[in-house]
């Protein structure tokens, strides 16, 4: 099975909530986030145990490519729909005592709900804040990349929903070379800010959900260079060595004396 | 007149013909086409552009329940005195060696109890011992409080049956060994929850990942000879490492005070400031005055030792507390990452 990924297009979303409705219909995932956030069109807020596909809703003053908006103050209303990232060196999985958290053969990262025990290091140990512990089940929940759909050859629910191709998925080059194109042609067409974001300089190593994005991706609650927590071990480890010999010295030494 | 002047040289100026512009096109057409400016300078302080999603939090919440930080004091707590009871044996204070190990014992039954307790499940506990993952604090902290319970459930076993007279070679021999392991265990126990915090996505945590380690086994090893003395080993050996101890406390709060970076606010601003400045005085400078004031008097030991644990508990409250303060702040994330 090829190594598959997302590549979620901003500039044509339309913001019509298919892929979140898609996703929790094929995965008996609970409707929820029937609120008023007072955030645009926005009533789901962020990705969590029960929130897989995110539709997020931007009203930035800025001009959107080309666009003639016939007033001083430029306004763009942009779509995204946001999905767990999947990364290539995932701190979630990196994090997991269990071993429920695993890498699948089409790259995807891939909770196994029947070993997780719900010691909810993996929600802290996400960069991008994604998968979350449901207090009711007691266990993590994220996106599974319809790993079920995909062994089966159909392409994910959220994908499949989507009726303007803002959600693609394919093999990860081919979506790669598909995010690079598009962003040239947006270029070509005035957006000069539309860039990618697939964070692949970092540690995480770039990820099997890339996105295509206008502006900063601290707009859109994407981290500018996340890390894998696990970076950090080795000095992590290193000063609690260097503490805990102390104390080994001192205990020894105070009672000696 | 003056004070009018210079207020307004220091904003921009409009043309006095952009007021009479206004005042002709709201006569010419009823309304005014125009929506104002954004403001540079001024009364109204200029807001910068958002530059997260709505303000929303990029991280998640740790989702550990009280249970947790509560875990954290009594984990640290037990390993050190295990570190205590190796010590004591090798200078041969047999009496100190039985409490201390009894106090390791007590940590040993209640902390498995506690995490159980946020699993939700006691067989969920099982699930941490399907794999031995190096690269997850979790699974070495596990591992860890397996060993550390086996090895101090051994070394008092051996003890109690060496007190009541079966002094045999082997036995003696075996509380060596399960003492030497459960210190070493004991030591893991104590620090490796300052790396399990460490090794985060959360901003405060991480970025203290060098500090934490010595914040914790200082607690940690404070807690247990606190227990100590309250049990009345009032030792020299005691009043030496709560100084040492205290002062190790005073002085990670003034590299945090001090410091005064913008990740840090959750531990300096707010309820969790607070209380993190709460439980580092009571365990940090009022331990350490009391102690040295009144080395003398068995009530100002007495109080130094509660007041440190005191301390060490709220501490770790106030750690857990600030992460989650810290995963709901976009900036502290994005700040560190630009940098």
């Amino acid at each position: 099975m090829a190594v598959s990924a997302f590549l979620t297009d901003a500039t044509v979303c339309i913001g019509c909530k298919a892929c979140e409705v898609a996703c929790k219909e094929w995965n008996h995932v609970p409707a929820d986030g029937f609120t008023f956030t007072g955030n645009s069109y926005d009533n789901t807020g962020m990705l969590g145990a029960s929130t897989w596909r995110h539709v997020m809703f931007l009203e930035q003053p800025a001009q959107m490519g080309a666009q003639i908006t016939g007033t001083q103050d430029p306004f763009r209303w942009l779509f995204l729909s946001d999905v767990c990232k999947h990364c290539e060196h995932a701190g979630c999985l990196e994090a997991c005592p269990t071993g429920a958290i695993v890498r699948t053969e089409v790259g995807s990262v891939f909770v196994q709900p029947d070993v997780c025990n719900g010691c909810g290091y993996c929600v802290v140990g996400c960069p991008f804040g994604v998968v979350d512990k449901n207090h009711e089940v007691g266990t993590a929940f994220k996106c599974t990349f319809c790993y079920d759909r995909q062994r089966d050859g159909l392409v994910p629910a959220c994908a499949k929903a989507c009726p303007t191709q803002s959600i693609r998925f394919g093999e990860i080059n081919e979506m790669r070379e598909q995010a690079q194109l598009r962003v040239e042609t947006l270029r070509e067409r005035g957006y000069h800010d539309a860039q990618i974001y697939d964070p692949k300089q970092s540690s995480v190593g770039g990820t099997h959900a890339m996105f295509v994005i206008l502006g900063q991706p601290e707009a859109y609650n994407f981290p500018p260079a996340p890390e894998v927590p696990t970076v950090h071990l080795k000095s992590a480890w290193s000063a609690a060595l260097i503490s805990a010999v102390i104390v080994l010295l001192l205990v020894c030494l105070a009672f000696a004396l | 007149m003056n004070s009018t002047k210079s207020n307004t040289a220091a904003k921009p100026q409009i043309p006095e013909t952009r007021l009479d512009e206004l005042r002709e096109e709201a006569l010419r057409t009823g309304r005014i086409r125009d929506s104002g400016i954004v403001p540079i300078k001024g009364p109204l302080a200029h807001k910068p552009a958002a530059t997260s999603y709505h303000g929303h939090p990029v991280l998640k919440p740790p989702t550990w329940t009280w249970q947790i930080p509560l875990y954290f004091f009594v984990g640290g707590l037990a390993g050190s005195s295990a570190v205590i009871a190796l010590a004591a044996h090798v200078s041969g204070s047999f009496e100190v060696v039985r409490i201390a190990l009894w106090i390791a014992f007590a940590g040993a039954l209640i902390s498995p109890t506690l995490l159980i307790a946020d699993l939700g499940l006691p067989s969920r506990f099982l699930n941490m011992l399907r794999v031995f993952k190096l690269r997850s604090a979790m699974s070495i902290g596990s591992w860890t409080l397996v060993a550390f319970s086996s090895w101090v459930g051994l070394a008092v076993i051996c003890r109690e049956l060496i007190l009541v007279g079966y002094a045999y070679g082997f036995l003696i021999l075996l509380e060596w060994v399960a003492e030497f392991f459960a210190a070493l265990s004991g030591l893991i126990l104590a620090s490796y929850t300052s790396v399990l915090l460490g090794v985060t996505a959360i901003p405060v945590w991480s970025e203290n990942r060098k500090l934490l380690p010595s914040i914790f086994l200082a607690g940690g090893l404070g807690s247990a000879t606190a227990v100590l003395e309250i049990a009345g080993f009032l030792l020299p050996a005691t009043q030496l490492v709560g100084i040492i101890v205290s002062a190790v406390e005073t002085a990670a709060a003034v590299i945090i005070e001090a410091r005064g970076r913008y990740v840090d606010r959750p531990l300096r601003e707010g309820r969790t400031g607070w209380l993190m400045r709460a439980g580092a005085v009571l365990a940090g400078p009022a331990s350490l005055l009391i102690r040295v004031l009144w080395a003398d008097s068995i009530g100002g030991r007495l109080v130094a030792a509660s007041a440190f644990l005191v301390g060490a508990l709220i501490g770790r409250y106030a750690w857990i507390a600030a992460g989650r303060v810290s995963s709901r702040d976009p900036q502290a994330l994005f700040e560190i990452q630009r940098s």
